[in-house]
């Protein structure tokens, strides 16, 4: 069996197994031990990446290829570079720390985790995929079991809100399809076969016209799932009705598959069409950065704060990635893992508060520091390495970006650049507004008082997704080695 | 000829028993077993061949397809079979709903083997007769008879505009042969005419804008059995022999099919999808759901080649189980507690989860969501569409496929995020029922996934 495909055997497995559960006791223990499984499987990838790239040159290694539908040269192409590796540690992370997260889950909790993992299959399918009939269907996978997931064990407007992502998730994938058959048909530009294979769609010169029209299309179908202004709607309802490990996997790892297939399809596939549209949509990212942070000052629900803040972090991913350069787009992958750990995090606290005090609006909080203090130090904790204090992830990856898009000279992408870096400030308004109103000052309910300190399988959850990001912050070495190689292949096509 | 054969042996086996036997529901079981037989008979291989001076002629393409009609009609017997013991045999005449039902199924190996225009109109009319009778077979219900009066006044249209459009092609080229029609026939004004008038005639049986008016109120009406028949059994026959003649006959008028095909199949995709938007009645939301999908078949027969007729055969065959799958709950709900609106669904999963899951995996496949079968169907009808570089017609596609996914995704909801104060109580469904939704499902699951199939149906899809 190889190492790879094992990413998407376990969790189906797990499924399997989980459609025998008796009661929520075992449930959770079939999804722990499986979740756990992948967690482990996922270092050991680290590690074995690091052995095989010594020995192996290629861009993409632990590669299997099975042909599938002969007619249409579909395969089950599997392949990983440093990027898919760090963007797999992550997913296994979040959803390891989400079935925590979620101990205790009542209603339906067998549906409940058979879908999560249903989710997660999806995923980690998407970041294993080299085929892009494949990563599609994989992509697919991962949106719909959102749609249940928030629709059943949701608070708030869910119905309205499941309809709404759901939909525009499924729009985008359509949109996003109509440019994956425009990539396959172009495929044969140089005189070989039609192709799924990104690998081999990358030796080939589409024309530049046909990259001109699927560049956006793929981009959009993508950008969409990365919370591109203005199709973001979606996500702050989504995140405020979805539960706790929705919205962190949702947040965490969902959206990063819109900045990944925006790196490894837009871009790597249609190079010209991307220096062609890079303006434009730098215009919508920008507006993205500054429009999300500014909502995230008015909001008073945790949820929208962090849901709008999800969509400036994501639209500074996006940023960096139209900055087709080597530093910035470092930082925007950083950027994306750190996000990933950071908003899991945030969404995890934000449940176990909501969970306590059965509010999620800050104005009617205050205090919590002293009554709930483990959740209330980490709930700090992740606000300042959301505002890029250095020492946390966050900072090396912003610190990046920004480097990198001054590295281009014209007025454009200097005021773009300068729109964006000063987000980054209303970002510390926001999330110091959050702490100084929630956590600090006296208590004035006196029902607080009462508050139950974190449970251990909080605490698990929590640990979990905080080492990785003081990881990232203190060691970034490790990553950025595995990071920098794996974008070199992307250089040579920009060029 | 040897489908044939076998198929009209059971019909004759029925009349004889029918005389015979008086235990009735016995011989329902026996109908059952007797077409069970036919289609196992059905999958030994059968030479290609022609028969009557070239009126009849078959080939594997046409042979797989008529399988596919089989396994159909056993999964509606069998959705079907506690219906008719519950409601039918009382009144006498369970015969004749199996004699009915499989004369029309003859009638369509007839329409789909034929060689010429009078064989052709002979299949028509003969699958189109019985069915009118069973659209109407609940003699007790006002909506029934009104459907089957429906149905009989269209059909009779649509059979008569395809023979007017065939005599115009006739006065053309002398000839009714297929195979003469094609050498002879050259684009002219009159022949033109002609191929339209048969153009809107199969276009009245695959309910295709603007002749879809009759569908939703005979979907509603007919008995739900009938309803799963008619929306893939004879919209499908209908599809394949549409295919086969505007791809092997009407050859000189390539370039109108390809305008006429465009206009239609984007009239009837957003049609279809924004008039199901709204409907309350399953059979009815069905109803309109199947004009869209119909839409999309016709991206397929844009593809003027090997791939083209593939995709098309594919996703039918996809959508015989997959539309027999959500047919198959709708009856089972509908023979235990009479309840046919999408509110009466509300909470069913939590009293009746297998069920509601079967549901689910249907209306994923209609929706095109992966890993079940109408996503691979999907896909590659837009692949075929786009390999003639018909991208806007493709982008016209996938907004109507997220459209469709808002009202399937409406019963989902209702299904299970909804509660209800008074869900449909759990109920056994017979052994009958358990079989035809397992074989659907079957299908919706593997078809898509195991790639052999396709394959296969590409290397048969020569003409």
């Amino acid at each position: 069996m190889d190492i790879l495909s094992l990413f998407v055997i376990v969790p189906v497995i797990t499924i399997l197994v989980l459609i025998f559960s008796k009661n929520l006791k075992q449930t959770r223990v079939i999804a722990a031990v499986g979740m756990f499984v992948q967690f482990a499987m996922s270092l050991n990838l680290i590690f074995a990446y690091f052995k095989e790239k010594q020995v192996n040159d290629s861009i993409m290694v632990f590669t299997k290829d099975f042909l599938w539908f002969e007619k249409f040269n579909i395969h089950y192409t599997i392949g990983v570079d440093g990027i898919s590796v760090a963007m797999i540690t992550l997913a296994s992370i979040v959803v390891l720390a989400g079935v925590f997260i979620s101990w205790k889950m009542e209603d339906l909790h067998k549906e409940f985790f058979i879908s999560l993992i249903v989710l997660a299959t999806g995923v980690f399918g998407f970041f294993i995929s080299l085929d892009l009939f494949t990563m599609f269907l994989f992509y697919e996978i991962a949106v719909i079991p959102m749609f249940l997931l928030i629709g059943i064990w949701g608070s708030g407007p869910k119905e309205y809100s499941a309809m709404k992502l759901t939909l525009m998730l499924m729009g985008a994938s359509a949109v996003l399809l109509v440019g994956i058959l425009g990539i396959y048909f172009n495929s044969n530009a140089d005189g070989g076969a039609l192709t799924y294979n990104i690998l081999e769609i990358a030796k080939v010169n589409i024309p530049v016209d046909a990259q001109n029209l699927f560049f956006p299309l793929t981009f959009l179908g993508f950008a969409v799932l990365g919370a591109l202004f203005p199709f973001h709607t979606w996500s702050p309802d989504g995140h405020a009705s979805a539960p706790t490990a929705v919205s962190m996997l949702h947040a965490g790892v969902l959206m990063k598959l819109g900045g990944y297939g925006v790196f490894r399809v837009a871009m790597y596939l249609l190079p010209e069409g991307a220096m062609t549209w890079s303006n434009f949509f730098i215009v919508l990212s920008v507006i993205g950065v500054f429009y999300g942070a500014l909502a995230a000052i008015k909001q008073t629900d945790l949820k929208y704060i962090n849901a709008y803040s999800s969509v400036s972090h994501l639209g500074m991913v996006l940023f960096a990635l139209l900055m087709l350069n080597k530093t910035a787009w470092n930082g925007a992958i950083l950027q994306s893992l750190s996000h990933g750990f950071m908003t899991a995090l945030f969404f995890a606290l934000i449940g176990m508060i909501y969970g306590r005090t059965h509010t999620r609006d800050v104005t009617k909080m205050s205090g919590l520091l002293k009554v709930i203090p483990f959740i209330s130090v980490m709930y700090v904790i992740a606000g300042l390495a959301s505002l890029g204090l250095p020492g946390f992830s966050g900072f090396m990856a912003e610190m990046q970006i920004f480097v990198g898009a001054f590295q281009h000279p014209d007025m454009f992408h200097r005021v773009a650049t300068i729109i964006t870096v000063s987000a980054i400030v209303v970002t510390a308004v926001y999330v110091l507004r959050v702490v100084g109103m929630m956590l600090m000052g006296p208590i004035r309910n006196n029902e607080y008082m009462e508050l139950e300190k974190a449970t251990w399988y909080e605490k698990v959850g929590v640990i979990l997704l905080l080492l990785p990001i003081v990881f990232m912050g203190m060691t970034p070495i490790w990553l950025s080695d595995m990071i920098r190689e794996s974008i070199s292949p992307f250089l040579e096509r920009m060029m | 000829m040897r489908q044939e054969l076998v198929l009209l042996a059971v019909i004759l086996l029925l009349v004889i028993l029918e005389i015979f036997m008086s235990n009735k529901k016995a011989l329902v079981n026996m109908a059952i077993a007797f077409f069970t037989i036919h289609t196992l008979i059905g999958f030994i291989p059968l030479e290609d061949g022609s028969l009557f001076g070239g009126m009849f002629h078959t080939t594997q393409l046409i042979h797989l397809f008529k399988n596919v009609l089989n396994v159909g009609v056993l999964i509606i017997l069998l959705q079907s079979a506690e219906w008719i013991k519950k409601e039918i045999v009382a009144q006498h005449k369970s015969t004749e709903f199996f004699m009915l039902m499989l004369s029309s199924l003859l009638g369509m190996y007839y329409m789909i083997s034929s060689g010429d225009f009078l064989m052709f109109y002979l299949g028509l009319e003969l699958s189109a007769l019985p069915i009118a009778a069973l659209v109407a077979f609940e003699t007790s219900k006002r909506v029934s008879a009104e459907a089957g009066i429906k149905f009989i006044l269209s059909a009779a249209l649509a059979s008569g505009t395809s023979v007017f459009g065939v005599s115009l092609i006739y006065a053309t080229t002398g000839s009714i042969y297929f195979s003469e029609v094609a050498e002879l026939l050259t684009y002219s004004n009159l022949s033109l005419v002609g191929f339209i008038f048969f153009f809107s005639g199969l276009a009245f049986k695959i309910s295709l804008v603007p002749f879809h008016f009759w569908t939703a109120d005979v979907y509603e009406g007919a008995p739900i059995g009938i309803t799963s028949y008619l929306s893939v059994i004879s919209k499908g026959s209908a599809v394949m022999i549409l295919m086969i003649i505007i791809f092997t006959v009407m050859t000189p008028f390539e370039l109108v099919t390809g305008k006429l095909l465009y206009i239609v199949s984007i009239a009837t995709m957003f049609i279809g999808n924004l008039f199901a938007l709204r409907q309350q009645n399953m059979k009815r939301f069905l109803a309109f759901s199947s004009i869209a999908q119909a839409g999309f078949i016709l991206l397929g027969l844009l593809s003027h080649d090997q791939l083209g007729i593939s995709t098309v055969v594919y996703f039918v065959s996809i959508y015989v189980f997959t539309n027999l799958a959500a047919f198959g709950v709708i009856q089972a709900i509908s023979t235990q507690t009479g309840k046919e609106n999408m509110d009466d669904y509300n909470g069913l999963y939590r009293t009746n989860p297998k069920l509601s899951l079967v549901m689910m995996l249907a209306l994923f496949s209609l929706a095109g969501i992966p890993p079940v079968a109408g996503f691979f169907g999907k896909f590659f009808l837009f692949t075929a569409a786009a390999s003639q570089g018909l991208y806007f017609l493709v982008f016209l596609a996938v907004v109507n496929v997220t459209i469709s996914l808002y009202y399937y995704l409406l019963v989902i909801r209702a299904m299970f995020l909804r509660r209800s104060d008074n869900p449909i109580p759990y109920f056994e469904s017979k052994f009958t029922m358990k079989l035809g939704l397992i074989l659907a499902v079957v299908g919706v699951l593997f078809i898509g996934v195991y790639s052999p199939i396709y394959d296969y149906i590409y290397q048969l899809s020569i003409f």
